[in-house]
């Protein structure tokens, strides 16, 4: 939260209350707050018209409405009657502000006047959300896939978890559970008596309707003689692998108090056989031919790489390791396409279904989320790692999946879809998130694909309040199609989704900005510049780029952007790069590029390939703030010089006398410099007459706590001091001002010298300056 | 026509001691037996006649009555009765009771001496028989001449006619009484009238052939004419239909070429033409006799048909001929049955002799008693006859021998048999670790026949000769004769059976053995459900796991138990110890089996006992409601297989199975009986399994040592032939209860079951037959696999299965070392210790045929033979299988009386003492469901019958063929009564009896049995209220209830499966089933009577001979 007031307070100020408002409002966040008027301006401003959406900001402030949205009549706008909309309320009708049509309101409207409006129409409700009727109720559904090839301590653990998650669940809520290892075993709920389950073997791949088969799902008779084939069959009846939590709650718990390791033998030198993709397969399947178009959540509980069967990640022989960033770029690692082609095409099963997928993967060396990160980045899931199932971080991150809102409501919504609809000037190129296409055609496409594009409409299977997704707009205007006068710019998010209540609810957004000439009013648009939202846009594409590019040839791409930006809005004279300044709305911007080139993002050095997918499977869906948080950490430095001050993410800023607290939304570092560590040792703060040392040590400790508390995925929490092996998560992060290299330049006085041929900052910003202002470039 | 031949047919039983042994009477019918003449009292001239001929020839009136007594189904086969009846009268000088013959030769009647006629009388045989009563010869036909009047008489009665086609199959006593008795002229007339309307033949060409025709047969070859009347030759007109059929047998192909004859043509089917020989064929007069067994004995395996419509009742339809011909005599010689070789008398007087003193194995070469008799062994060198029994103990020096006698030279081994509680078990040896000590070269295991040298140095092998040293833990010193001091003190040394304890090298995968499991199945369909099944070896298995096997009593059985249902989908069970609750584990991807779980699959009874009797609680209420009818069959045992190869053991899978398994799975299969194909040469398709996949299945269980037992429940067609592969190749056993009732069969399922789970036997076991330089073991017959021509491989192997071993010759034997066989057993104790079994055996050989002749046993042949041909079913069709087998043990007895017997007449019959059984067994093998199905037997039965077959031992092949027949006269004492020969003619009306057959136990009651019997077995005075629904005995307190259900009991212990108890009321529906099972009468299928029979191998050795 500090740094939320730390950015708030570099951000440029006219610009500032003006974007944390539409942020706060409608959870939206543009590159550029004014549009300039044609295409060949938007291209020569390097980073495109963009914005980061958040489609289901927690706004405690905002009441749904009981009715259905007003619809566009033109069949292939169908836009939502929004505050931007012209009104004629003696005719009672309204202009569609997207494509003009002008449609009669409905008969409910009849009364409607310009004392008497509806609430879409009111200014202050630019988002607004609807909760319509349709159907019965769909229950929420929790299937949980469990590994049994745990050590026996993770095993009891996860098993204390899943029990513990069992009260979290709301009541009515459907829930399996398919266990595997060498086997794959489909627990039936709803028996009395003898325990039963499905075993599957772990090596065959089966069609969906096999496996429905085989559950005994396909049931002849169900249809019946009646001939109603696809009768809406109560589904308590019909599956009996889901079951409501509060029927089998009993059942369940015992049932996974017995859960066993798995008993087949794992012979010396061997990893023991574990048949995830089977098992995910199955539970597609399971869920597929049950409960299709029903928000559904697939929990996935893995200790280990899958290591045999259709998805094997990596053989059973110990002394073939994982594949490394080393073996992928010699294309030396066996299973990795295969594998990921099978995970890639599940994936999309489930979230042709609007079924979600979660992996959480504890062990300690990598689990094969490389190839398994489409499952939850195609589907919403989340995904969390760490090192076992009996530690904090997992049980605190699982248990907060099934976190509440004040409402008392469960932080989750299924089965979305994301509608974006633009006035013509505009057009959507694409998202970058937790999405899949619908492939939905529309007058608004851009031919100009990024990220996922091609279409108006996405499905997000599973959303959180922080879900946000980073969108990619085409202004289309030609330079000499003059807009009219004081138009503006206007795009329409419409989110449909289950609420975890099982309402279907719809939320509606519709933003505008003003459009600007690019050749007079420059300095608006420069003014207008939203550095923090830009820098998560391109580092979004950078990322997405990453997943299917080189590495270098990404940072390429992200230093020429940088370098073409500088030259587009630094002010400088030719080839003097002293003179190079840039204005208060892009001074961060470098800044950000430095962090984001060093983040584990972009490079594969120091992480693993699965490290790799796990941070920008999170990057990819996280709010602005996290994200920012992600690309450069915040360092907060606790000393008796004051109260605790945000400080500069660099070596300079590691002193013997400070405390650090560095966030990285992964990591929680608290970093005792050489001096405070010695007293702490030395059990100063034993002592009461140093009391004050005592609260100096507990500070950051009790900010680490706030900040544990509200994260999710729960942040690895990190205890070190000058010279601790840990302290590496901070020297890794830190821009290396002082060096071994130019140690000595610059004097004992200031920080800790990092061992790294990495460039600092200023290295970086030097050759920036020099290649902005380069005549050449 | 005319009929017949004095007799000409003489059996004679060659025992080796030459004649003595007939010393009852002569065995020669020419001897004229006082008895005879007795019986034929009523016309004395003809009897005296035939006497003079033969003992027992059968004096022309009367034998014709009988004749058509004999009549098969009278429906079909009137005419063969008639033809039979015509036929010469056999002189069975086997008459060993001459005696007993004379008195039951009344009965006799009934059984015409007709095949006499056919077979052998005509030709030769009326000569040399006469011999002796050359003259008489002549007489009978005069005396026949007087018949000739009656035979118009007999047309018109219709009456008597009928009675004859009844007599056959049912109540031979009135037959037999109005036969004697009745006026004989007329009776006879009537019945002989019948025959000689041979003219008949004109219509039914061969079946008409009456007797009296083949007298006219001899006339051929003998100027004899008086004796035969030449036939009215409008019997040759008839071409027997059947001919072609039986031409088709596999006789001698010279002799059967003969047919070409017009003569014989006409008459007769081929084979008999053979039998008659060149002479007759010139013969015109020969038209005659078709003779009944045509159908039996060679015929194709449809027999009914065809016959039936050759054949009408001689009798019923007046011919024309008949006039033409009334001079003409026509004579039925009968054959009186009390005078052919009795088995009972056979079995009774080896029991006499040798059930007192104990059978010492130390002499080699010495026949043991019959599987019949009881009695002690000592064990002083060669393997006791309860694990080894062979077919011959003087075997042929040289091969040409062996192929001349056609004496099948086999073993009949069963490794593991239970001993009597007075006889020791074989001691187990312990060589150290070094194992057993071997002949180098042939690997022999040390054994008697190994000869010490050099001081006890080494020894010498007596398989190969090849000398070995002998290691220095064995080193011992010889006595003066040569042996080692400690001889008697090592079982290797002195016993023909024992045991070695095996080490780690005789291990698979050089690892000691894991104890065996045992995995129960149960089909939980919906037809297992409903029949009760599931219900009671739910209920049953609860109490059966505290009786697993084990070898030290006390100790608790260290056999793992599992458990899994299936219907379309397999079930497994978790029924760890440390689990409140069983789980259930369903897999249904049975297209690729695999085992789910491993830990707390397979468990100690003890351990789990609470889990798994919750289990075996629920097991029924589960399914109770099942509508599942699909079933799968390969993946249930895939997964048997699997479970035992997690758990890296050997073990047993009991199957409780009830339909075809048609589900979608491996090994699905389709319906495929066809009742059409029966007959044909496409026969053999139904008894093949349906797939390879069944066999290759059993391959890998083998491998793993898994073993398959499989109880079926169908209440349709399951292809017992494809479902029992792998039980037979995995040394298993198929149980099958057909219309599977609770409250019916249950007792005899769980006696099966009980049994089949306590009994002792191995695992994983491996048998190889070493024999001495000279033969060597070239065919094996049993359950089991075989990859290569010398390891018998048997996932299993228990107390009573028998492995069949057939040897040849590939070099010359020596008289003096004789012949030595050692059988090993290397397999997995029920406790898990892996032991070698050891049977030695030696026998002498022979450079005399009649040595071999003297030392051959019957039963073990009749063994060997009826394997030899049951699998031989499925390459060969039925009929070519019949007549081969026919054709052998003509070719056996032929060489016989070429080489051994005295010379004599072509028309006796001289049979080997040994082997004077051999034709009334090998008939019961022809005509047993397997090789000649009724059409009730049902394909699934006929392939249940035949793997069944295959490793039954010599004691229950021999009831199985040749059923026990008890009459429920006195019960007093602890002795049984003594058994009647299996014959309706034998029951009588008033009397209770009980029948064997190894799978069955039947209580017949006749229609006028004593009330005081009846209420003493079944407590109720009345016939009629009799339940013939009951399957046990009600429990009375009196002593004769007492006695019967104690031999019930006896009898049920005696053997491996439950006999079920089925309580046949004379006249009842239920009768068919149990006359079935009197194998010496005609059968409902077409089987030929033991006297018909014994007639047509009769001929057949001639035709060999000539």
């Amino acid at each position: 939260m500090r740094g939320v007031e730390w950015r708030k307070r570099v951000a440029m100020a006219t610009y500032q209350e003006f974007i944390q408002q539409n942020e706060d409002r409608d959870g939206v966040r543009f590159s550029w707050n004014l549009w300039p008027s044609s295409r060949l301006e938007a291209t020569r401003l390097v980073v495109p018209v963009s914005c980061l959406f958040t489609p289901l900001k927690e706004r405690p402030d905002l009441p749904p409405v009981q009715y259905e949205p007003v619809l566009c009549s033109r069949a292939n706008c169908k836009a939502v009657l929004n505050p931007l909309c012209q009104v004629d309320y003696r005719a009672k009708i309204w202009a569609c502000n997207f494509c003009f049509q002008r449609n009669p309101f409905p008969p409910s409207y009849a009364g409607i006047s310009d004392v008497n409006q509806p609430a879409e129409l009111m200014p202050q409700f630019s988002t607004i959300e609807y909760i319509v009727q349709r159907g019965p109720p769909n229950p929420l559904i929790f299937l949980y896939v469990v590994d049994t090839c745990l050590e026996e301590e993770d095993l009891q653990a996860l098993k204390e978890s899943l029990q513990m998650s069992l009260s979290l669940l709301p009541p009515n809520a459907l829930v399996g559970l398919i266990t595997f290892g060498r086997m794959v075993q489909v627990h039936e709920l709803s028996c009395e008596g003898i325990a039963k389950s499905y075993v599957f073997r772990g090596t065959k791949e089966l069609s969906s309707k096999q496996i429905q088969e085989m559950l005994g799902l396909t049931n002849p008779s169900a249809s019946g003689p009646q001939g109603r084939p696809a009768a809406p069959q109560d589904p308590a009846v019909t599956c009996r692998f889901l079951q409501p939590v509060h029927k089998v709650d009993m059942n369940l718990t015992d049932l996974l108090g017995e859960l066993q390791r798995d008993p087949w033998p794992v012979p010396q030198g061997k990893r023991p056989l574990r048949s995830t993709g089977i098992a995910l397969s199955i539970a597609v399947g399971l869920l597929e031919g049950t409960f299709p178009n029903t928000g559904a959540r697939v929990m996935m509980f893995m200790g280990g790489p899958p290591t045999q069967g259709p998805g094997m990640v990596v053989g059973d022989e110990l002394k073939t390791p994982i594949r490394s960033w080393h073996d992928i770029t010699k294309d030396n690692a066996r299973h990795l396409k295969k594998a990921t082609k099978y995970y890639d095409a599940l994936a999309n099963r489930a979230a042709v279904n609007g079924h979600s997928i979660d992996i959480y993967a504890c062990a300690l060396d990598q689990t094969g989320l490389l190839e398994m990160k489409c499952l939850s980045n195609l589907t919403g899931g989340h995904i969390a790692m760490g090192d076992s199932f009996n530690t904090s971080l997992f049980k605190q991150t699982f248990q907060r999946v099934f976190s509440k809102d004040h409402n008392g409501e469960f932080r989750m919504a299924f089965g979305g879809t994301l509608e974006v609809s633009t006035s013509r000037e505009l057009k959507v190129s694409g998202a970058i998130g937790p999405c899949v296409s619908l492939k939905a055609k529309g007058p608004c496409i851009s031919e100009n694909e990024v990220g996922v594009g091609g279409t108006t409409q996405w499905k997000i299977c599973s959303l959180s309040p922080s879900t946000t997704l980073a969108l990619y707009f085409e202004v289309v205007n030609q330079h000499n199609a003059p807009i009219p006068q004081g138009g503006r710019g206007a795009v329409q998010f419409v989110t449909q989704y289950q609420h975890s209540n099982t309402q279907r609810r719809i939320r509606v957004t519709t933003v505008a900005r003003n459009w600007a000439d690019a050749q007079s009013q420059i300095q608006h648009i420069e003014s207008s510049f939203d550095q923090e939202a830009s820098a998560v846009i391109m580092a979004r594409l950078g990322v997405f780029r990453a997943e299917s590019e080189e590495g270098p040839d990404v940072l390429r791409w992200l230093d020429r952007q940088l370098i073409r930006l500088c030259q587009k809005f630094g002010q400088f004279n030719k080839d003097d790069p002293t003179s190079f300044k840039l204005s208060e709305s892009l001074s961060l911007y470098p800044q950000f590029m430095f962090h984001l080139r060093r983040s584990p993002f972009l490079q594969v050095f120091n992480n693993s390939p699965d490290e790799c997918s796990y941070y920008r499977h999170h990057f990819v869906r996280q709010d602005l703030t996290q994200s920012l948080i992600m690309i450069q950490p915040i360092l907060y430095s606790y000393s008796f010089h004051g109260p605790p001050e945000p400080v500069l993410l660099d070596s300079g800023s590691i002193l013997p006398d400070r405390i650090l607290l560095m966030d990285t939304f992964f990591q929680l570092v608290i970093y005792h410099g050489e001096t405070i560590a010695q007293w702490r040792k030395a059990g100063y703060q034993e002592q009461p007459e140093y009391e004050n040392f005592k609260h100096l040590l507990v500070a950051p400790v009790d900010d680490a706590q706030e900040i544990l508390q509200t994260r999710f995925p729960m942040p690895r929490y990190i205890d070190t001091e000058h010279g601790g092996s840990q302290a590496r998560f901070l020297l890794s992060k830190v821009n290396p001002s002082q060096t071994h290299n130019n140690l000595y330049s610059w004097g004992q006085e200031t920080g800790a010298p990092i061992l790294t041929d990495d460039v600092s900052l200023q290295v970086f910003m030097d050759h920036l300056k020099k290649l902005a202002v380069s005549s050449a470039a | 026509m005319f009929v017949c031949v004095l007799s000409c047919f003489c059996v004679r039983v060659s025992r080796p001691p030459v004649c003595q042994p007939y010393s009852h009477g002569a065995m020669n019918l020419s001897g004229p037996h006082p008895s005879y003449p007795q019986q034929y009292g009523v016309q004395p001239s003809m009897q005296q006649m035939t006497n003079q001929m033969s003992g027992m020839q059968v004096g022309s009136g009367p034998l014709t009555s009988a004749g058509p007594g004999y009549a098969p189904p009278p429906s079909s086969e009137p005419p063969i009765s008639a033809a039979y009846s015509a036929a010469a009268p056999p002189s069975y000088t086997q008459a060993p009771h001459p005696v007993s013959g004379a008195p039951s030769q009344p009965p006799p009647p009934s059984e015409p001496a007709a095949p006499q006629p056919y077979y052998d009388g005509p030709p030769p045989s009326q000569q040399q028989p006469f011999p002796s009563s050359a003259p008489p010869p002549s007489q009978p036909f005069p005396s026949s001449s007087p018949y000739s009047g009656p035979p118009p008489s007999s047309q018109p009665r219709a009456p008597a006619v009928s009675r004859q086609q009844s007599f056959p199959p049912g109540p031979p006593p009135p037959v037999q009484q109005t036969f004697p008795n009745s006026a004989p002229p007329p009776v006879s007339q009537a019945l002989y009238s019948g025959p000689p309307p041979s003219s008949q033949p004109g219509p039914f060409p061969p079946t008409f052939a009456s007797p009296a025709q083949y007298p006219a047969a001899q006339p051929p070859s003998q100027p004899g004419p008086p004796h035969f009347h030449s036939g009215p030759p409008p019997q040759c007109p008839m071409p027997p239909p059947s001919m072609s059929q039986q031409q088709a047998n596999p006789l001698p192909p010279g002799p059967m070429q003969q047919p070409p004859q017009p003569g014989m043509q006409g008459g007769y089917p081929t084979q008999q033409n053979g039998a008659f020989g060149q002479p007759r064929g010139p013969q015109p007069g020969y038209a005659g006799p078709q003779y009944p067994g045509q159908q039996n004995y060679g015929a194709g395996p449809a027999p009914t048909p065809a016959p039936t419509q050759k054949r009408l009742d001689p009798d019923s339809i007046p011919s024309p001929q008949a006039s033409e011909l009334p001079a003409v005599q026509k004579f039925r010689h009968r054959i009186d049955p009390d005078a052919i070789p009795s088995p009972i008398q056979v079995i009774e007087d080896d029991r006499a002799n040798k059930s007192s003193e104990p059978f010492t194995t130390g002499v080699k070469g010495q026949t043991p008693p019959l599987v019949t008799t009881n009695f002690q062994v000592k064990d002083q060198g060669n393997a006791s006859p309860r694990f080894v029994r062979c077919t011959a103990y003087n075997i042929p020096c040289t091969a040409d021998m062996a192929k001349q006698s056609q004496v099948p030279l086999a073993a009949v081994i069963k490794p593991l048999a239970m001993l009597p509680p007075d006889e020791t078990r074989p001691y187990v040896v312990d060589h150290g670790e070094a194992g057993p000590i071997r002949c180098n070269r042939c690997k022999a295991y040390m054994c008697p026949y190994m000869q010490f040298i050099e001081g006890g140095r080494r020894f010498q092998c007596g398989f190969c000769s090849c000398v070995t040293d002998v290691p220095p833990h064995y080193f011992q010193h010889l006595d003066h004769t040569g042996k080692r001091v400690d001889c008697c003190d090592r079982p290797e040394l002195s016993l023909g059976s024992y045991e070695f304890v095996a080490t780690v090298d005789y291990c698979k995968n050089n690892k000691l053995p894991q104890p065996p499991s045992f995995i129960f199945f149960i089909d939980v369909s919906y037809n297992a459900v409903k029949s009760g099944m599931v219900n009671i070896v739910c209920q049953e298995l609860k109490t059966l796991l505290d009786y697993l096997p084990r070898e030290n009593p006390e100790a608790d059985s260290v056999v793992r138990v599992g458990f899994v249902t299936y219907n379309k989908v397999l079930h497994f069970y978790n029924v760890k110890s440390s689990l409140a609750q069983p789980q259930m584990m369903v897999v249904s991807d049975v297209s690729d089996m695999f085992l789910p779980l491993l830990d707390g699959f397979l468990v100690n009874v003890n351990d789990s006992r609470v889990v798994i009797e919750s289990l075996l609680d629920q097991i029924p209420e589960m399914f109770a409601d099942t509508r599942e009818t699909e079933t799968v069959f390969g993946p249930v045992i895939q997964a048997g297989l699997e479970a035992l190869k997690a758990a890296d053991c050997a073990g047993k899978l009991f199957l409780f199975h009830s339909s075809l398994p048609i589900a979608e799975a491996p090994g699905k299969l389709k319906n495929r009986e066809d009742k059409k194909l029966v007959g044909t040469d496409k026969e053999k398709s139904l008894i093949q399994p349906q797939s390879g996949f069944y066999s290759n299945l059993s391959k890998e269980c083998v491998a793993q040592g898994c073993c398959v037992d499989l109880f079926l429940f169908p209440n349709q067609y399951v292809d017992v032939a494809t479902l029992g592969v792998v039980p037979v190749s995995t040394g298993g056993s198929v149980y099958k209860y057909t219309y599977f009732q609770a409250e019916m069969d249950r007792e005899r399922f769980l006696n099966d079951l009980r049994r089949d789970v306590q009994k002792p036997m191995g695992f994983d076991a491996v048998m190889r037959v070493r024999t001495s330089t000279g033969i060597r073991a070239t065919d094996f017959f049993g359950s089991f696999f075989m990859s290569n021509t010398t390891d018998v491989e048997l996932a299993g192997l228990d107390c009573d299965k028998t492995v069949t071993v057939e040897f040849r010759h590939d070099d010359k034997l020596s008289e003096d070392t004789g012949a030595l066989m050692q059988c090993a057993v290397l397999y997995t104790s029920c406790s898990g210790q892996r032991r070698l079994r050891v049977h030695n055996m030696a026998v002498n050989c022979c450079s005399q045929l009649a040595d071999l002749y003297r030392n051959c046993e019957t039963d073990t042949i009749i063994n060997f033979f009826s394997k030899y041909a049951y699998r031989s079913l499925l390459n060969t069709p039925t009929k070519t299988v019949r007549d081969t087998l026919v054709n052998q043990c003509a070719q056996i007895l032929a060489c016989y009386r070429k080489n051994c017997a005295s010379p004599s007449s072509a028309g006796q019959l001289i049979l080997p003492e040994c082997m004077k059984l051999l034709p009334v067994y090998l008939n019961c093998v022809l005509k047993s469901d397997v090789l000649q199905p009724g059409a009730d037997v049902s394909v699934d039965d006929r392939a249940y019958l035949r793997q069944l077959l295959s490793c039954m031992d010599v004691s229950e092949s021999h009831v199985f063929f040749y059923p026990r027949l008890l009459p429920l006269v006195k019960l007093d004492g602890g002795s049984l009564p003594m058994a009647v020969r299996n014959s309706e003619e034998r029951l009588s009306k008033g009397g209770v009896y009980l029948l064997e057959t190894g799978l069955y136990l039947f209580l017949w009651v006749g229609a006028n049995a004593q009330q005081e019997l009846l209420s003493n077995i079944f407590g109720t005075p009345t016939f009629s209220q009799i339940d013939p629904n009951m399957t046990s005995l009600p429990e009375l307190d009196n002593p004769f209830s007492q006695r019967l259900r104690e031999i019930i009991d006896s009898f049920r212990s005696q053997r491996s499966r439950y006999m079920k108890l089925m309580v046949v009321k004379q006249e009842d529906k239920a009768e068919l089933i149990f006359k079935h099972f009197l194998c010496e009468d005609k059968s409902a299928s077409g089987g030929a009577s033991y006297v018909d029979f014994l007639c047509h191998m009769h001929k057949e050795i001639r035709q060999l001979l000539s």
